[in-house]
């Protein structure tokens, strides 16, 4: 998109560009945009796409297992939704001129990343419910930020991803309660799960504002809207309530509030761990993407059947005519 | 755990096929050949699970005692559950899954369609939902017996193994037992075996259109109804069964 | 087009009486496959009554270069717009 242009006129349309931004009109796809936007916006979108559908995997590890009929419909619609919301994003960034078989094959060699925090393995039935609660929270403090992204289709894809969204992180925190209100061996599991998952979940939000590589270029483009320190704050304080009333502890001995920032402290993250899990050294990485892989390699022949019978089909169409 | 009443217990069939073949659709979730398919087989899924929980809601109604529909899925052992045995296959490649789907859901249609008017109204509305989403499933799933049928070598060599394995399991499908013989003179059960022609005449005419060639009918299972099944159901169940029964009696 | 599916865009009319709407994307090998897909895809929550599906490649878009050509010229008659017209209070929310 870029060829054509002198260094001064290029200058001229990145200005013009930022204007657009800063005056909060939306980007769409055939506008002109930066090369490095386009970039950063397919890394971005690419890496939420992979997160949904790597995220099926340690839900759908639970849907043979569900301990209702009522529960099971619940989670296989949700990790169905999961696909969909992978869908949607995918689709989104095709907008910009990379296509899904791309996206997948920049998956599969690894240099394409997935939210880490998919990397934990479920041990129990209260994971389910964390994961709803936690994870489900911290994305959608995400995403409902991100519905006012520049990029027009991310955004919309946003707003439609969030209004589905709604049940999940409610669906989760509802099987919490019910643990958490349950036997002493059911609190027991729900306590565990929340110990297990309650770390990775503030590692969603990424590095600390200071330290991220990426932020501060998608801020001013804003392709991100709030930095990863204040979506992490919003989600600690909107949890210490909700963990309360189920009486469940979050794992953390430095959380207390803070009256003068009107928010709570709370401790510091391993990012040892975090860089550990984000380079395929997670419990489960490399499960993960081999799942994927496998599937991916295990449908190659339904899909050269597709086309193979559609090509046979427009072939006898187009003979027929002639 | 069994139930006196007879249309209870005939709720209970229906409802075990539901569950069965819907916790095999289940396990394609995240495992699709792209990610459109696996959304429609969740879908699948979904519709064959609240199959399921209203005929057990209704089988549990019947039995009159406070027994809920998941006693019903979850506190039986493999000799009281009395789905068809071609439920319980394990889900095999996308074309056994899609070969099962096809032969199920052409059955499903007429089936559905008749215990419309059964002289049970719970079973005729139940019935009414059903004929909705097995219309659809039926529409894909001979789709997909076309475009594997007619696609590569590949995928015509692994959909006429499928219909091979399967076909022996298709004629229990049109079977009736004493029970189903009962109930259908009451107009409350459907004759299944009436539902047979149609099926053949159907089935046959998508296998030809697919190229594949009619399997022999030389061999022929069955026994589902009366709980002697494969041992696929045995592993099933206790997949499906591991919560209740490692942690019994607890609200979830 | 080794592995690639085709693009459709997927349009829902979401009620009676309301114009079909943009909502995604989705790839299938034909027409009739990708409607039944937009059905899976975007409609899980009943949203729509009707669905179009197109192949992305048949859409004829005006491009950014046209812009001024063809949307400048409609921008000069602020007279078909309501707000163009003053109307005194008692009567403003004609």
């Amino acid at each position: 998109m870029t060829d054509n242009l002198s260094d001064q006129q290029l200058e001229q349309r990145e200005t013009e560009f930022q204007q657009r931004i800063d005056a909060e009109e939306k980007i769409e796809p055939k506008d002109w945009m930066p090369e490095k936007y386009r970039q950063n916006l397919i890394r971005q979108m690419s890496q939420h796409a992979h997160s949904e559908v790597i995220g099926m995997q340690p839900e759908g590890n639970w849907i043979t297992r569900a301990p209702t009929l009522h529960r099971k419909a619940i989670l296989l619609a949700k990790v169905q939704d999961e696909g969909g919301h992978g869908l949607y994003l995918y689709s989104a960034a095709e907008t910009l001129g990379i296509s899904r078989e791309e996206l997948i094959a920049s998956l599969h060699s690894g240099s394409a990343k997935y939210a880490s925090i998919f990397n934990y393995p479920t041990l129990s039935w209260a994971d389910i419910g964390a994961i709803g609660w936690l994870v489900d929270g911290a994305a959608i403090c995400n995403q409902v930020s991100l519905q006012r992204t520049s990029y027009g289709p991310y955004s919309r894809g946003m707003v439609r991803i969030c209004k589905e969204e709604s049940f999940h992180q409610r669906q989760g925190y509802h099987i919490m309660m019910t643990l958490a209100r349950g036997s002493a061996e059911q609190k027991e599991m729900a306590q565990d799960a929340l110990n297990r998952f309650w770390w990775p979940s503030l590692m969603m939000f990424g590095p600390h504002d200071a330290d991220s590589v990426h932020s501060a270029q998608s801020m001013k483009w804003k392709i991100k809207r709030q930095s990863n320190d204040e979506l992490r704050q919003k989600f600690v304080d909107q949890s210490v309530k909700q963990a309360e009333v189920i009486e469940l502890e979050l794992p953390d001995p430095d959380l207390k509030w803070n009256e003068e920032r009107g928010h709570y402290d709370f401790g510091e993250i391993d990012w040892e761990e975090f860089k550990r899990s984000m380079t395929g050294g997670g419990p489960c990485s490399r499960q993960r993407l081999a799942h994927n892989i496998q599937a991916h390699d295990d449908g190659a022949w339904v899909r050269e059947a597709m086309r193979a019978y559609e090509s046979k089909k427009r072939e006898a169409k187009d003979q027929a005519v002639a | 755990m069994s139930t006196d009443n007879p249309v209870s217990q005939y709720a209970v069939r229906l409802a075990d096929d539901a569950l069965i073949l819907g916790h095999r659709l289940s396990e394609w979730c995240s495992r699709g050949p792209f990610l459109e398919e696996d959304l429609a087989l969740s879908n699948v899924a979904l519709d064959y699970i609240g199959r399921a929980r209203m005929f057990y809601g209704y089988a549990a109604e019947l039995s009159g005692d406070d027994r809920s529909e998941d006693d019903f899925a979850f506190l039986r052992d493999c000799r009281d559950f009395g789905n068809l045995l071609i439920h319980e296959l394990p889900r095999g490649d996308f074309a056994f899954t899609m070969a099962r789907q096809y032969l199920v859901d052409v059955h499903s249609v007429a089936f559905m369609t008749d215990l419309q008017s059964s002289t049970d109204a719970t079973l005729a509305a139940i019935a009414g939902k059903a004929v909705k989403e097995s219309n659809y499933h039926l529409r894909r799933s001979r789709d997909w017996m076309l475009r594997l049928g007619g696609g590569t070598e590949e995928s015509h060599r692994r959909l006429q193994h499928a219909v091979d394995e399967l076909w022996g399991f298709t004629p229990e499908m049109f079977e009736m037992d004493e029970l189903e013989k009962s109930l259908a003179g009451q107009g409350v059960a459907v004759d299944v075996s009436r539902l047979q022609p149609a099926w053949d005449t159907e089935v046959r005419a998508t296998l030809a259109a697919a190229n594949m060639s009619i399997p022999e009918e030389d061999w022929q299972v069955s026994g589902g109804r009366q709980g002697k099944h494969t041992e696929w159901l045995g592993h099933l169940l206790s997949d499906l069964q591991f919560m209740q029964r490692a942690y019994p009696g607890l609200e979830w | 087009m080794s592995e690639h599916m085709q693009l459709f865009e997927v349009f829902i009319r979401s009620r009676r009486g309301l114009d079909h709407k943009h909502v995604g994307s989705l790839h299938a090998e034909a027409h009739a496959q990708a409607l039944e897909y937009a059905r899976d895809v975007y409609t899980r929550r009943s949203e729509g009554v009707s669905i179009w599906v197109v192949k992305s490649a048949d859409i004829v878009a005006s491009q950014e270069a046209d812009c001024e050509s063809f949307y400048d010229p409609l921008d000069d008659k602020p007279y078909r717009h309501a707000t163009h017209y003053q109307l005194p209070e008692e009567v403003d929310s004609m």
